[in-house]
């Protein structure tokens, strides 16, 4: 019979999982021990999406090979218009066809 | 109004499952070809629930990494979550508290983005609503994983079909969402080249942690932004 869970693995994901909790309920303890928000604190937290999100775009447009920046290039247009739908697949499409004619 | 709030907030994460999906299925791959059994990495996305944080916890244990340093590595790619958990706080605070534990548990980037967009937008941000969205996006994440764990090594490279560049372009779209704020594009340019440059010079996966509090600290460090708000209105 094939083990379902090691000891070691079992204990490593426990302890990713505590600590992946703690960052995500750390925020909230944080700013529930204030009294009142300070301004430049929630001008701080009002750049958090642009601020960490853009953290996961950029290195992936800038280390990307050409046909990833043409596919994003071409999904950041579609953006300025339209939702998310359509952006996945008009970048998804941009990159099969650099692929499939250019790889 | 519940069922119809959480139908409404499952909907709103299709585009989630279509871009996150594809690399649940390639961790369950990952992570079984790096000494995981399909029962772990299904564990793991159950419990830990963190795409990027468990493809980089599992890459660093394929390569016997001692556990402190791999729990460090994950700590530090889940960091921006203690951001988004403070951010978000103002539109949960009507939640009861087991309903809270739930919600934090549940605080992935789409999560978050799209939770403020709407708390923001004026309309209510339900528990049935979080916790639709949520469900559509941790069912198929941790069932995908398992496919993947069983099926992986058939797959081949996720670059054959174009999976690579999904979770870019959503994250890409989460930040248009918003681009009407006040300071984006100063934000977004010093968060960009922070990070990028933080990926040469330090690695991944700490690039994260210091391009976003680069730009977070910008914003705290801008003028504020109540009284361009007061100039805006007396101009007009």
């Amino acid at each position: 019979m094939t083990t379902l869970l090691t000891p070691y693995m079992t204990l490593l994901i426990a302890a990713a999982a505590a600590a992946t909790f703690a960052t995500r309920i750390g925020g909230y303890i944080l700013v529930k021990r204030l009294k009142h928000m300070p301004p430049r604190l929630e001008a701080a937290l009002n750049a958090v999406p642009a601020a960490v999100l853009t953290t996961l775009v950029a290195p992936a447009f800038f280390h990307g090979e050409l046909d990833v920046k043409v596919a994003m290039a071409a999904a950041f247009l579609i953006g300025l218009r339209f939702g998310a739908i359509p952006m996945l697949i008009g970048g998804w499409a941009a990159v099969m066809v650099m692929r499939q004619f250019l790889g | 109004m519940s069922r119809s709030d959480f139908t409404v907030g499952a909907l709103k994460a299709l585009p989630v499952i279509i871009s996150a999906g594809p690399f649940a299925v390639l961790f369950g791959a990952v992570a079984v070809a790096n000494g995981q059994t399909v029962a772990e990495a299904a564990l793991m996305s159950a419990t830990v629930y963190a795409g990027a944080s468990q493809l980089v916890g599992i890459e660093l244990f394929g390569q016997a990494v001692p556990m402190w340093v791999v729990v460090l590595s994950i700590l530090a790619v889940n960091f921006r979550h203690i951001l988004y958990s403070a951010a978000i706080t103002p539109f949960m605070d009507h939640f009861t508290l087991p309903q809270k534990m739930l919600s934090f548990f549940l605080l992935t980037d789409p999560q978050f983005a799209e939770t403020l967009a709407r708390g923001e937008s004026g309309r209510s941000v339900s528990f049935p609503w979080y916790l639709g969205f949520g469900a559509m996006i941790y069912v198929p994440w941790v069932a995908m994983t398992a496919v993947g764990g069983l099926v992986g090594k058939a797959m081949g490279d996720p670059a054959d079909w174009g999976i690579d560049v999904l979770l870019p372009i959503y994250f890409l779209g989460l930040v248009l969402g918003f681009r009407k704020r006040g300071n984006f594009l100063l934000i977004v340019a010093v968060s960009a080249v922070v990070s990028v440059t933080a990926q040469h010079l330090i690695g991944s996966p700490w690039h994260i942690s210091v391009g976003a509090l680069a730009g977070v600290l910008l914003a705290a460090l801008l003028p504020l932004p109540d009284q361009r708000t007061e100039r805006e209105e007396t101009i007009r």
